[in-house]
């Protein structure tokens, strides 16, 4: 799946002459500081309103469009209150007018770890466990294309890393866009890293073992201090 | 101390304080009853007070369910068409603006004298706040969860009916508790203007003769009727929102 363009929000320019090549077969992480059109790109390729002006292109392997096979997944969990988890975890079908195909939403809510609390209601979950949760309603969706747009950001240090472990294991046979502003979560669940700042988007270049990195390893430790240094280059 | 005892504590101050106001200013009887005289009056008219109360209360259920009806029917349809929404809202708002008090003698002259010109008035009170906050909870869905529906290629149909109007319930909630406030309001505006039956015509007979006792009987039992509705209508809210728990 590739992108090329532009885009502007009235006449500002968010971003220019871009061109993004994912992972044909597993994660491309999106790193950058806030503000300069990551989350917008993940919307132009999910299809989802942006409010500005895109000139360009937005091309699949297959040549078919991603709308229709794509599950999202945000920095909220997005969880509706009033289902509980296993309402949650099956809302696509609904959604859609199908029958929900109640056994596998089971299996998924099994799989992430939830299987005591699949009644429970979103307040009655902690924030990792409702990403527990929303993480299963991705799955659940069973699509291609994944985008996560900072699903991990708000967790504490040790659900996030549970969360990314998890994630990175069950999504192994989609293609998935991570967006995220963290260069360690980038260092251990990208295969393919791209940087995009105020100067535009560049590859960059991987040099050690294929995700999932271990976080206490001394390569991905080193990756994510190239990364670090890469994001604090203010561009002129 | 648990929450009856203070209420036992807060109405006993009440009475006390007014008891006090009667014995120390020495006013008769036909200007301000004391708390004993209206007990008194409420215990010995018992049975004509009833007979209006029920009237009252009629009238005031009838139009809080035709009047939540009809609100939460308009904010559905406003909220779907946005051509309604541009037409009509203008409208809405410009009738609130005439007070229905002034309205109340041409809805009994085209309703009669029945109970059917209060439910009119009642319905036409609440029927204001329930659109509005019905309508606003159902155009405020987080924009969050219409992403996810939209990724999820959710039908209309099946956001409206998943996502906003269970999104919305909080408000819809809050605008019935209003409602039931409104409610009586508009019943016993409804019975001033023209009624044969209700409390408020049994206030204004009491009044007109003097009997101040009764029409604080009257008074009386319909503030408590609100209260027990107020309270009727904030459970049935309780339970719509109850997966609203505390956030972890």
């Amino acid at each position: 799946m590739r992108i090329s363009g532009s885009f502007k929000i009235d006449e500002d320019w968010l971003f220019r002459d871009i061109d993004l090549t994912l992972h044909p077969a597993g994660w491309t992480c999106l790193l950058g500081p806030s503000g300069v059109g990551k989350t917008t790109l993940l919307r132009l390729l999910a299809g989802l309103e942006t409010y500005g002006k895109f000139e360009g292109t937005i091309i699949t392997d297959d040549g078919q469009p991603v709308v229709g096979r794509a599950a999202y997944m945000a920095q909220q969990d997005l969880l509706m209150p009033w289902l509980d988890v296993l309402g949650n975890v099956t809302l696509g079908a609904r959604l859609r007018g199908e029958k929900a195909d109640m056994a596998r939403a089971r299996e998924l809510i099994v799989r992430v770890g939830l299987d005591q609390h699949i009644h429970k209601h979103p307040s009655e979950l902690s924030g990792g466990m409702r990403q527990r949760a929303a993480l299963a309603r991705t799955l659940m969706e069973d699509c291609p294309f994944v985008f996560l747009d900072e699903p991990f950001s708000a967790l504490d240090a040790r659900t996030r890393a549970e969360m990314q472990e998890l994630a990175f294991e069950l999504l192994s046979y989609q293609n998935v866009l991570l967006v995220t502003h963290d260069p360690g979560e980038a260092a251990r669940v990208g295969h393919k890293i791209v940087i995009l700042d105020e100067a535009g988007l560049q590859d960059f270049p991987i040099s050690c073992a294929e995700p999932l990195r271990p976080s206490d390893a001394a390569n991905s430790f080193k990756l994510q201090t190239q990364l670090l240094s890469a994001l604090r280059v203010v561009p002129t | 101390m648990s929450r009856a005892i203070w209420m036992c504590l807060s109405v006993s101050f009440a009475l006390g304080m007014w008891q006090a106001i009667v014995t120390l200013t020495g006013v008769p009887h036909f200007i301000l009853p004391s708390p004993m005289r209206v007990a008194q009056a409420l215990v010995y008219s018992r049975e004509l007070i009833a007979e209006h109360a029920i009237i009252t209360f009629a009238e005031v259920l009838s139009g809080l369910v035709i009047g939540a009806v009809l609100g939460a029917v308009t904010a559905l349809y406003l909220m779907v068409s946005a051509t309604a929404r541009r037409l009509i809202m203008p409208i809405l708002v410009f009738t609130q603006a005439v007070p229905v008090f002034a309205l109340a003698p041409v809805l009994t002259l085209w309703f009669g004298y029945g109970i059917w010109s209060k439910v009119v008035v009642t319905v036409l009170i609440i029927y204001f706040p329930v659109a509005s906050t019905f309508l606003d909870g159902l155009m405020r869905t987080s924009s969050g969860y219409l992403d996810l529906a939209q990724v999820m290629r959710a039908k209309p149909s099946q956001t409206l009916l998943r996502i906003r109007i269970p999104s919305a319930l909080p408000s819809f909630g809050s605008g019935l508790k209003l409602a039931a406030v409104y409610a009586p309001i508009g019943a016993v505006i409804g019975e001033w203007v023209g009624a044969s039956g209700g409390l408020g015509y049994l206030m204004l007979l009491a009044n007109g003769r003097a009997k101040i006792d009764l029409m604080f009987a009257a008074l009386i039992t319909l503030a408590v009727f609100t209260i027990a509705l107020h309270a009727v209508v904030s459970k049935i809210e309780a339970y719509i929102v109850r997966w609203k728990g505390e956030s972890v």
